[in-house]
């Protein structure tokens, strides 16, 4: 059975606050080379075997209608045979 | 039922029911988490004119209500977004077809978060830009008085109302946001409480408690301006004895369009 990832993130142009709030404890920890640090979600879920494009496009459809707000974030699928 | 104490609560004094042939009837929508529903429904109660009708989120009727309010909270514990699972709730078709065919619509905190999920209001809320829960009272603009909320108030006035709120900084796209303004449907923008301030002029940290896009704290929408989201608390500001009354003319505003309506 086929294993879904969807990854969402705020868009880029938005500020992300824990993003930076983790930057910042990163720096203090000694780990300077940290930058551009953000935070997302990850989405996990079984479907039913298929064709990759076609998991695809409900995939896009759940992303659009529930799993991202289009105004604020942006997502990337991943799907493992 | 969720809420069926309400019929043995005996209300103070100055909530007895003084206005015309018939009491104005605010539906107040609860959800899953919602806890701002009684104060809001008390706020509908204490001007003396009017009834609170609480409707549970799986119901599929908004019994003839006159008002509908999308109270504060965390409906379904903020899963996923804050607002994004409410939308769902059966209630909500109703809601959305009251609110799109000109129903008066309030929509304060969470309830905001919800009207922007269910795209009645465009843009979104996300987590204050410094991270903190804010609970405090903050200074209100007042930027429009052409609205049936906002027709009580003086433009440029400075109101002090309480914010509750973790994930309140409203964003938009340009597009959007020249819409707002050349619309006037910005309602409110927190302020300091001189009121004095220009905007672009300063980043605003000691007044807007969330980095909200231009200090927006409340925007207007509908086909009639009928819908207001905003996150601060009118609600929650309606007796001096309890810190303000600031929030009182916005439903005095209300009753009295419903009044002429009836």
């Amino acid at each position: 059975m086929p294993r879904v990832i969807v990854y969402v993130t705020l868009k880029p142009t938005l500020l992300d606050a824990q993003g930076r709030t983790v930057q910042t404890a990163l720096h203090s920890l000694g780990f300077g080379e940290a930058g551009d640090v953000r935070l997302g979600k990850i989405i996990e879920m079984n479907v039913p075997e298929g064709d990759e494009a076609g998991i695809r496009a409900r995939v896009v459809a759940m992303c659009d209608e529930l799993l991202a707000n289009p105004v604020t974030e942006s997502y990337r699928i991943e799907v493992e045979a | 039922m969720p809420h069926s104490s309400s019929a043995i609560m005996m209300p103070p004094s100055d909530m007895t029911f003084k206005g015309g042939s018939a009491p104005l009837r605010a539906g107040i929508i609860v959800f899953p988490g919602s806890n701002c529903d009684r104060d809001a429904g008390n706020a509908w109660e204490a001007l003396g004119e009017g009834e609170a009708v609480y409707l549970w989120h799986q119901e599929n009727d908004l019994r003839g209500v006159d008002v509908v309010i999308l109270p504060g909270g965390f409906s379904y514990g903020d899963a996923l977004r804050a607002g994004a699972i409410a939308r769902f709730a059966p209630i909500m078709k109703e809601v959305t077809r009251f609110a799109e065919a000109g129903g008066p619509t309030l929509a304060i905190c969470n309830g905001f978060q919800i009207a922007c999920e269910a795209s009645l209001l465009p843009g979104a809320l996300v987590r204050n830009e410094r991270m903190r829960f804010v609970c405090r009272h903050v200074g209100l603009r007042v930027e429009t008085e052409a609205s049936m909320f906002t027709n009580g108030y003086q433009k440029g006035e400075v109101l002090s109302i309480p914010v509750a709120h973790g994930e309140g900084r409203y964003v938009c796209d340009d597009a959007t946001y020249a819409e707002l303004v050349a619309e006037d449907r910005i309602a409110f923008r927190y302020a300091p409480q001189t009121g004095n301030f220009v905007l672009g002029a300063d980043s605003g940290e000691d007044y807007n408690p969330n980095g909200s896009r231009d200090h927006i704290a409340g925007i207007l929408g509908g086909p009639q301006r009928n819908i207001l989201g905003m996150m601060p608390h009118p609600e929650r500001a309606m007796h001096t004895e309890l810190g303000s009354a600031n929030g009182r003319p916005l439903f005095e505003a209300l009753c009295a369009v419903m009044n002429v309506r009836h």
